[in-house]
């Protein structure tokens, strides 16, 4: 039960945490400068948006909740199963980033999720 | 693609496999290992990343996060994300002869259905353009 409230807890926050960086990361544009300057100058706007620090904490609790979970549940449980956030993540890159999800992607997503199933055995 | 670009390419994705595959195992062997029992004081957390394995096994996560980046940064992420799926696949293996792990036939079933299914998302155009 705490394994799974784990993995709960990984997945809502990794989940979380990826919508806000790709929201924020596309109102900023693409990134074409490279060089240590370009980056510096990059990083330095990043810093100041909300939604990627949230992002980043969002990552930490991700982190953290792992290190839980492994102590619990066999790694060979833990890393496969943490990647069922794929499947939330395509549905509501779909409703909330309203991004277009292909078949191709659909059925990714439904082999992850029969996957995890297959982990929960 | 000039060969010089496909030998970077192909020594990052090979850096990016491992250390997130290693960094999970020796992690995982800290914690299991030494490190204090996890609770839900930060505390708890703050010692056990002193932990020589953990310590290990984080600065592991923190090289495949920055060897990630840097190689999403010329190579495509259709070709990335089938490519750091067979960690799913290593993470198994090394479980089992590391850390003594019981893989069961479920779960071999379960690792390869995901990897399918990574490999598959991945394959798709990261720009997919389209009705919405």
């Amino acid at each position: 039960m705490k394994a799974w409230l784990l993995l709960g807890t990984i997945i809502a926050s990794t989940v979380t945490a990826d919508l806000l960086q790709s929201h924020e990361m596309k109102r900023h544009g693409e990134i074409h400068d490279f060089g240590p300057s370009g980056l510096r100058r990059v990083l330095a706007t990043l810093a100041r948006k909300t939604n990627l620090i949230l992002a980043v904490a969002c990552m930490a609790l991700s982190f953290f909740a792992f290190m839980a979970l492994v102590q619990v549940a066999d790694l060979s449980f833990a890393v496969p199963a943490s990647a069922g956030s794929l499947v939330i993540e395509t549905i509501l890159a779909r409703l909330v980033l309203k991004e277009h999800v292909d078949a191709r992607r659909w059925i990714g997503a439904a082999l992850v999720a029969g996957g995890v199933w297959l982990l929960a055995l | 693609m000039n060969p010089r670009l496909r030998w970077k390419t192909r020594a990052f994705a090979v850096i990016v496999i491992l250390s997130n595959v290693l960094g999970n195992l020796f992690l995982t062997w800290g914690l299991r290992h030494g490190a204090e029992e996890l609770t839900a004081s930060p505390l708890s957390f703050l010692r056990a990343i002193f932990n020589p394995w953990v310590s290990l096994g984080i600065c592991l996560l923190i090289t495949w996060l920055m060897s990630r980046m840097f190689l999403l940064s010329w190579a495509d992420l259709s070709y990335v994300l089938p490519v750091t799926a067979l960690g799913y696949v290593i993470t198994a293996l090394l479980s089992r002869l590391f850390l003594g792990e019981q893989v069961t036939a479920a779960r071999w079933a379960g690792t390869l259905l995901i990897m399918a299914g990574v490999i598959l998302v991945g394959l798709g155009n990261p720009h997919s353009e389209g009705p919405r």
